[in-house]
């Protein structure tokens, strides 16, 4: 069971400002059904360019509907440059904190307020995009995105980052690159926090190589695959050759544009050694299949 | 209305008579079975009486039964334990509707060199036997397939997979956690070789379980240490809640019929109603082939966590496979194979029933549940007004 704080609940059951206003100045959609919450937002500014109504329709759990219920009462009365500072801290804060797992519901609060705003500005024209390169491919989350609740909220954990915007805690394929960023951002930070993962020894023995490469496999490329209805086994690793074999890869698989090997032997140089090359073992189409399909 | 408990699938209340049963073991009779004095030997005969009526209600033989810490430890101890036997063997088969308990513990053997092979269900949540009798190989050490679902309750033809699998010399373990005291169950007839079980899932205490092993069936001890259990499972044993669980046997046993008319019945009611006064709702799961006790019902276009948060104002206890309640953030595993629209799969409920359950309950539930579903529709942007 969550720890709500009685604002949350508060605003949970007694939500605000519920419903759609009438002939808007700014609507901000955010979310889908398949993510699991939206948040539809919509305001109308007085003759001074003063938010004097807001209101909201929210899908999503109780965290989602309260953080919106509280985003309609922060923003009234405000100015467009006013309202636009809020972030997402300032509106868990409100509520007196959310659980650390429910942070993305004040993400999308301010990301819903964000869109309403540049909606306006842009004349209605304007709907709200993803902008940048998609890194979370399970949520649709963006490098933009994950680099702003990072510095926005001080982020070190790719838990963290999974907790404020979602990205990361689907298939988990993404992890490593969540990592790298939060290592760019926060570099010197974590050093701080953490001691420095130990290097690599500059030539790896036979046997922590191939320790190294199964430890790739396990955690950074079947999860994708997993995700996806495949799998992938380990057969052998002789010098540089890694042998694997694929299991029951859909056809419609979103990953099937790229050839699977080169998928493999890119995380295997990333995160173990750049002379690797894999290579598909000959009989593992006479092994089972997965998947129907 | 106090607390409306429909949460039994997670876990029950114990019966007043199993807490009776156990009371003298903490403070008076509190011995060791394995000393030599007459003190502590004498809980010796309460184990062997707790054997007899768990034996009893499977309807196997007392010395087919392996006392352990629960579920999961059963479940653990059939995977791990079978593969350790057959060293020359590399796969595995499950299903991708397993409780975690399966679930994890076989992912956690492809990493260890095993082919695991996860056999999809259909929109019902029902296996293809003619796909799974395909994968059977030389290779196969385990076949493990749940015999009811914790989410859903439907329930796998497992008579009939037992007879497939060891068939081929395949062992066949089922966690049949779910179905003790709602189905019955006759193990002498059927070839199942291991099945894991429960106490508090059937009013018995937590922390204690039953793995069945048949006779003959190849099992490397999980738990080493003394030689308690025949040496299958050493560490001195939970005998209150041994006790307590041979008590809870004796009373499933008892109330199987109860169990299968009264409990069905609530069930039926809860559902038909909610599914006619709440528009856009529907179950999930075969309707025909599932334990009496449960309810899994999706309300199109609302969020599972929240419905739960308003029923608990109200005192009524369900459970949810939406993302929001178990700190994932995908809905469930089991509906997502089932391929339950995101539409539906966020907005599930679960509700499981007990004989402790009343009708009065039931009509409460029944009154509560509309307005929640329609003020959570209100709120929604996915539905029109």
């Amino acid at each position: 069971m969550w720890e709500y704080t009685d604002e949350l609940k508060d605003h949970f059951f007694n939500p605000r400002n519920v419903g759609e206003v009438e002939n808007p100045d700014g609507v901000g959609e955010v979310g889908s059904l398949a993510c699991g919450d939206a948040l539809k937002l919509t305001f109308k500014l007085d003759q001074n360019g003063r938010i004097m109504d807001a209101q909201f329709k929210t899908f999503g759990c109780a965290s989602a509907i309260a953080t919106s219920s509280v985003l309609t009462e922060m923003i009234k009365g405000k100015t467009l440059d006013e309202a636009a500072k809020i972030t997402n801290k300032d509106i868990a804060d409100y509520l007196g904190g959310l659980p650390e797992q429910k942070m993305h519901c004040s993400v999308m609060g301010r990301e819903a307020l964000e869109a309403a705003i540049e909606n306006y500005r842009t004349g209605g024209k304007k709907k709200h995009e993803l902008e940048g390169r998609v890194i979370c491919n399970c949520f649709g989350v963006t490098e933009n995105e994950i680099n702003r609740v990072i510095r926005e909220n001080n982020l070190t954990t790719v838990e963290q980052v999974t907790n404020y915007c979602k990205a990361g805690g689907g298939c988990g394929g993404c992890q490593g690159e969540i990592e790298k960023i939060i290592e760019e951002i926060q570099g010197d930070k974590i050093e701080e926090i953490a001691a420095p993962a130990p290097r690599p020894a500059a030539r790896l023995t036979n046997i922590q190589k191939i320790q190294l490469i199964q430890q790739t496999v396990n955690e950074q490329i079947r999860p994708a695959l997993r995700a996806h209805g495949g799998n992938i086994e380990l057969i052998d690793v002789e010098g540089d050759k890694v042998i694997v074999a694929f299991r029951g890869m859909c056809s419609q698989c979103m990953l099937a544009e790229y050839t699977m090997k080169d998928l493999v032997e890119a995380k295997l140089r990333e995160f173990v050694l750049d002379t690797l090359f894999v290579e598909e073992d000959k009989d593992s189409t006479q092994q089972p299949h997965n998947h129907r399909g | 209305m106090d607390t409306v408990y429909f949460d039994n699938n997670a876990t029950t209340k114990v019966a007043e008579e199993v807490l009776e049963e156990m009371k003298p073991l903490f403070c008076q009779l509190y011995g060791n079975p394995s000393s030599m004095h007459t003190f502590g030997g004498q809980m010796g005969r309460k184990i062997r009486q707790a054997r007899q009526q768990a034996a009893h209600l499977l309807g196997c033989e007392p010395a087919e039964i392996i006392f352990t810490s629960g579920g999961t430890e059963s479940d653990n101890t059939s995977i791990k334990g079978t593969l350790a036997a057959a060293p020359n063997k590399r796969k595995v088969i499950t299903t991708r509707v397993e409780h975690p308990a399966v679930l994890a513990a076989c992912r956690d053997l492809e990493n260890h060199g095993y082919t695991v092979v996860e056999l999809a269900v259909d929109k019902e949540g029902r296996l293809d036997l003619a796909e799974l009798e395909e994968l059977l190989d030389d290779d196969t050490a385990l076949v493990t397939i749940m015999y009811a679902n914790n989410e859903t309750g439907v329930i796998f033809p497992i008579d009939k997979i037992a007879e497939l699998v060891t068939g081929k010399g395949i062992v066949f373990h089922t966690d049949a956690v779910q179905v003790i005291g709602k189905i019955p169950l006759n193990l002498s007839k059927s070839n199942i070789d291991l099945l894991s079980l429960s106490a508090h899932k059937l009013h018995g205490p937590k922390g204690v379980g039953i793995l069945y092993v048949r006779k003959g069936t190849r099992l490397t001890p999980f738990m080493v240490g003394g030689h308690q259990e025949a040496g299958k499972r050493a560490g001195t044993e939970n005998v209150p809640g041994i006790v307590g669980l041979g008590k809870a046997c004796e009373l499933a046993a008892q109330n199987l019929e109860e169990e299968n008319s009264k409990v069905k019945y609530l069930r039926d009611k809860l559902e038909d109603a909610l599914l006619k006064k709440c528009p856009g709702s529907r179950v999930n799961g075969d309707r025909e082939n599932r334990l009496p006790n449960t309810s899994n019902i999706s309300f199109e276009y609302v969020e599972g966590e929240a419905i739960l948060l308003m029923l608990d104002k109200f005192g009524i206890c369900a459970s949810s496979g939406s993302a929001c309640t178990s700190g994932s953030l995908e809905p469930s595993h089991v509906l997502r194979a089932m391929g339950v629209p995101f539409t539906s799969a966020h907005g599930s409920i679960r509700f499981s029933l007990s004989r402790y359950n009343t009708e009065a309950e039931v009509d409460y539930t029944i009154e509560k549940m509309p307005p929640i579903i329609n003020r959570l529709r209100e709120l929604s942007p996915f539905v029109a007004g």
